[in-house]
């Protein structure tokens, strides 16, 4: 992106009177005091919890924990979930988008589609796992699936169905950087559309297909309201432990436990989107 | 110039009535000398006319986590209200006893914190310090081993734990009924163990009927293990509505929450097994805190009263067992028909102590994610 | 999230041309694909939805039919105690509103200012936009516990959930905004607006914000969406909004159509303002 500062500008008539402007970094202040009361502080609440034990005092090694075999099954219930949703609701996503970015710009299907993604993105939680269970489920209207309460599979299927439209919405502008020109170009030199893919198109989205993929991974990682609405008698993943051990009224419940917990999830995601941010600086160096 | 004198008018009138407002308001709030936050009990306070004239001033009252299917408390709440005038603020409806606490710690100081709290056993003995004693009128009318001995918490209603079922499974008449094929995908607890009292009561009662006792827990969980290698085991929500379209046709809950009428079903029967008659009571408290202290004593003493529309009798006429039953039969206050609705129950019941509840749920905690996924 | 693609933009794509030769055949055979990809998408996004409608118009015994359960929308009442469920609709209605208000008079603002005099803040700000999408809602909850404490001694109104959710909707409305804010060549616009003695609120209210109406609107659509949606935050601070109203409905009513009919209703409402956006964003750009 082009970084020429626009700063210092050319001839500019002074104005009797005219009023103060502000220093330029005043303008970000308030955003920035806003995230810190909201974003920040809970953040740091939580991490600083998840150190201390419930009587106040610190107690480092809480972190000893993440060896328990139990604890790590979690986060390893929530990697299968999440690797599964994110690589097929990638994969089918992208194939989604290729179609519909190959059509008419302005066409109703487009629009359509796009405003299906659009909504069907942020449609999760508790309705999302009725309309399945309606669907599918042991009194399914369609068929009942005896894998519907299978760990991960059945539970997957349900995540790919918001996880398919996020990747439509995040890799269609890829696709569409993607421009006829070098399709033309390439062909003008001989190629295959086989070759095509391999040589031209596929390197370029390449970037922006993991960084797509990465974000359906961050994304399936912190649901929660749709496995509770899944079913909630034994906790796979680590937001239904989160939750257990918040509300547990049976005398397990552990507040930091449950920011330890956080603050794992917290440094898996940190990598991830600091991954895909490197990526998107690298696609939108192409896609300009 | 005209206008600004309209305009002082408009404000000397608007200063007049808000000073009227506020000093009318003022006067109705100090009028009672009681602090009824430190009285532990009504005759300490002024008797019970004094309570009610206190309460009805504080206007509101604020619960947490009753649902209004749960013993009856949606009737409980819209009778206290019709009753007293009083408001009654219900918060989270779905909430785990565990919330209800955390509620009072986190709401602290604000107007919105609960009054009163209905917990299950676990968390009443682990959270005392956040409770203010007191005793109601029918204070001795509730027996010793059910109640803290100055009143922090007091047990309210209780239930044995129970297997409801549809009909068209014929009857059962043993636990391990439910092991055969025809009950695929149909056997459901009402929550997470590791999370929810119901839950573990479940497996507990499912022990005691399979050799296991009220201080082992494993051939509960063992039992589980073995419904769901057979496909039995259904780990959805049970709810009303999924016990209406099918989806959890038996479920291990207390026996209050299985009545027929409750679920809304009409060919819904309940079981309990001879040998594990398991039973299980939540207890009452008041919030040290409370934002409406008189509210919350008035709240007790309707919920402990013996009249015939009282408390004690609209929870058993929502199937469940009041704490007061044994002295409301004796002194013929009980509702004899609903008493009489109650499921027949044979053999001795056994009430989970303060260390086998927690033995019960550390053991699941190790063992019950294992067992069943 | 990458540049989300707004609804109404003309990306590049092949041309649909003659239907002979080589580029007719591929275009036949895209087509064709195109087709394919469609029909099993639409499909698998349809059944749920399907299964859903059938349940919201289920009368009081199974099997039947009945339009009991939308009629409830507005007339549901709770059981004593517990909100009708139009209050919840009203309260979410409300947030969403202010939600979105709080983002165009934040974060837009900010945004364009930051590229505009600040840009070394700009990677900061970026981190700061993705970062609640990294943080699980269960997580941010445990933290905003005493921040939350203090806002109730000044409000006990649902209406204050607005604080974090502008907060979630954050990494949605940046990446909108920042694809909006790339399409246009801020520097010189700027520049050329402040030779011509433009003061700087004036370039970016006059200037550069017009040119920025369809990220503006599309980031202001899904934070509308998210906020519909929101149900672990509100749930675990004991507020009643939509979802929660809706969960609670399910806990404990036997009959609960009523949970369907509504969630239908609003992803209806969703989708054809989606629709609504994306034709009005075209009509705009044919002005110029």
């Amino acid at each position: 992106m082009a970084v020429a500062s626009a700063d210092q500008t050319g001839a500019r008539p002074t104005r009797a009177g005219r009023r103060l402007s502000a220093p330029s970094w005043a303008g970000p202040l308030p955003f920035l005091a806003y995230v810190a009361i909201f974003l920040i502080w809970p953040i740091g609440i939580v991490v600083v919890d998840a150190l201390k034990n419930p009587s106040g005092a610190w107690a480092p090694s809480n972190l000893s924990e993440f060896g328990n075999s139990l604890v790590r099954g979690y986060f390893i219930g929530s990697l299968k979930l999440c690797v599964l949703s994110s690589v097929l609701g990638a994969v089918l996503g992208a194939i989604l988008a290729y179609a519909i970015a190959s059509g008419d710009p302005d066409g109703p299907v487009r629009r359509i589609y796009l405003a299906v993604s659009g909504v069907l993105a942020q449609f999760g939680g508790v309705t999302l796992a009725f309309a399945f269970q309606a669907l599918i489920g042991p009194a399914g209207l369609l068929f009942h699936a005896s894998w519907y309460y299978n760990f991960p599979w059945g539970i997957g299927v349900i995540y790919i169905y918001f996880q398919v439209p996020l990747m439509v919405l995040v890799f269609l502008p890829a696709i569409d950087g993607v421009k006829v020109q070098w399709r033309e170009a390439s062909e003008n030199l001989g190629s295959s559309t086989w070759q095509y893919w391999r040589y031209v198109g596929g390197p370029l989205l390449w970037p922006a297909f993991l960084g797509g993929l990465l974000l359906l991974f961050a994304n399936a990682l912190s649901a929660f309201a749709t496995i509770q609405a899944w079913e909630n008698q034994i906790a796979y993943i680590v937001p239904q432990q989160i939750s257990t051990s918040l509300s547990s009224e049976v005398g397990l419940s552990n507040v930091n436990v449950a920011d330890l917990l956080a603050l794992g999830m917290i440094v898996m995601v940190v990598i991830v989107m600091t991954v895909y941010a490197l990526l998107q600086r690298r696609a939108a160096r192409w896609l300009r | 110039m005209r206008s600004s004198y309209r305009f002082a008018l408009a404000g000397a009138a608007a200063a007049a009535l808000l000073a009227a407002g506020c000093s009318s308001s003022s006067s109705s709030g100090s009028s009672s000398g009681t602090n009824w936050s430190s009285e532990s009990s009504a005759s300490a306070g002024g008797g019970m006319s004094a309570l009610i004239k206190a309460a009805k001033a504080e206007g509101t009252l604020n619960v947490i986590a009753l649902p209004p299917t749960w013993a009856n408390y949606g009737t409980i709440i819209s009778d206290f209200q019709n009753k007293y005038g009083i408001k009654v603020s219900s918060a989270l409806p779905d909430g785990s006893s565990q919330q209800e606490v955390d509620a009072v710690k986190t709401e602290h100081g604000t107007a919105k914190a609960p009054d009163v709290l209905d917990v299950g056993m676990a968390v009443a003995l682990a959270n005392t310090s956040l409770f203010t004693p007191y005793q109601v009128a029918t204070w001795s009318d509730i027996p010793t081993a059910q109640k803290e001995s100055t009143g922090l918490w007091v047990q309210d209603y209780g239930g044995y734990m129970a297997v409801g079922y549809s009909s068209k499974f014929g009857t059962i008449s043993s636990l391990n009924d439910l092991l055969s094929p025809k009950f695929k995908g149909a056997v459901a607890l009402n929550g997470n163990p590791t999370s929810a009292n119901a839950a573990l009561n479940g497996v507990m009662m499912a022990s005691m009927a399979n050799g296991g006792s009220a201080s082992n827990i494993a051939d509960g969980v063992n039992y589980f293990a073995k419904l769901k290698k057979a496909g039995n085991f259904d780990s959805v929500q049970a709810t009303g509505a999924t016990i209406k379209a099918g989806t959890t046709p038996v479920v291990f809950n207390w026996d209050y929450l299985n009545l027929p009428s409750y679920v809304g079903v009409s060919n819904w029967k309940v079981f309990i097994p001879q040998n594990a008659v398991l039973g299980g009571y939540y207890a009452q408290a008041i919030n040290k805190q409370a934002p409406h202290p008189a509210a919350a004593r008035l709240w007790e003493e309707f919920l402990y009263s013996q009249a015939a529309t009282g408390g004690q009798n609209l929870w058993l006429q929502g199937g469940a067992r009041p704490v007061e039953q044994q002295a409301m039969t004796s002194n013929g206050s009980i509702d004899k028909a609903a008493a009489a609705k109650l499921p027949a129950v044979t053999g001795t019941p056994t009430f989970l102590s303060g260390t086998q509840s927690t033995d019960a749920a550390n053991y699941l905690a190790a063992n019950w994610a294992k067992a069943v996924s | 999230m990458a540049a989300i693609t707004t609804l109404g933009e003309t990306p590049i794509t092949p041309p649909a041309s003659g239907q002979r030769g080589v580029h007719g055949r591929r275009r036949r055979r895209l087509n064709a694909f195109r087709y394919v990809v469609f029909a099993v998408f639409a499909l698998f996004f349809i059944l749920p939805l399907l299964a859903m409608a059938r349940f919201s118009f289920e009368g009081a015994k199974l099997g039947t039919w009945s339009l009991s359960a939308w009629k409830q929308i507005t007339a549901y009442q709770g059981s004593s105690g517990i909100p009708p469920l139009s209050s919840a609709v009203e309260i979410t209605l409300e947030l969403a509103v202010i939600t979105c208000g709080v983002i165009l008079v934040l974060l837009v603002p900010t945004m364009i200012w930051v590229r505009l005099r600040v840009q070394w803040l700009s990677r900061a700000i970026e981190f700061l936009c993705l970062l609640p999408l990294t943080i699980p809602s269960i997580v941010l909850v445990v933290g905003l516990g005493p921040i939350y404490n203090k806002i109730q001694h000044y409000s006990l109104s649902a209406l204050m959930l607005f604080w974090i959710y502008v907060i979630l909707a954050l990494p949605y409305a940046y990446r909108a905004l920042s694809a909006g804010l790339g399409a246009i060549d801020v520097t010189t616009i700027s520049e050329a607006a402040r030779s011509l003695g433009a003061s700087w609120f004036t370039v970016m209210v006059r200037v550069i914000a017009p040119n920025m109406r369809q990220a503006i609107l599309n980031a202001m659509l899904l934070s509308f969406s998210l906020v519909l949606g929101e149900f672990t935050i509100a749930f675990l601070l004991l507020y009643s909004n939509l979802q929660v109203e809706l969960y609670s409905i399910s806990r404990n009513t036997p009959n609960a159509g009523v949970i369907f009919s509504t969630s239908f209703a609003v992803l209806l409402f969703a989708f054809v303002l989606l629709l609504i956006l994306s034709y009005a964003g075209r009509f705009r750009r044919g002005r110029g």
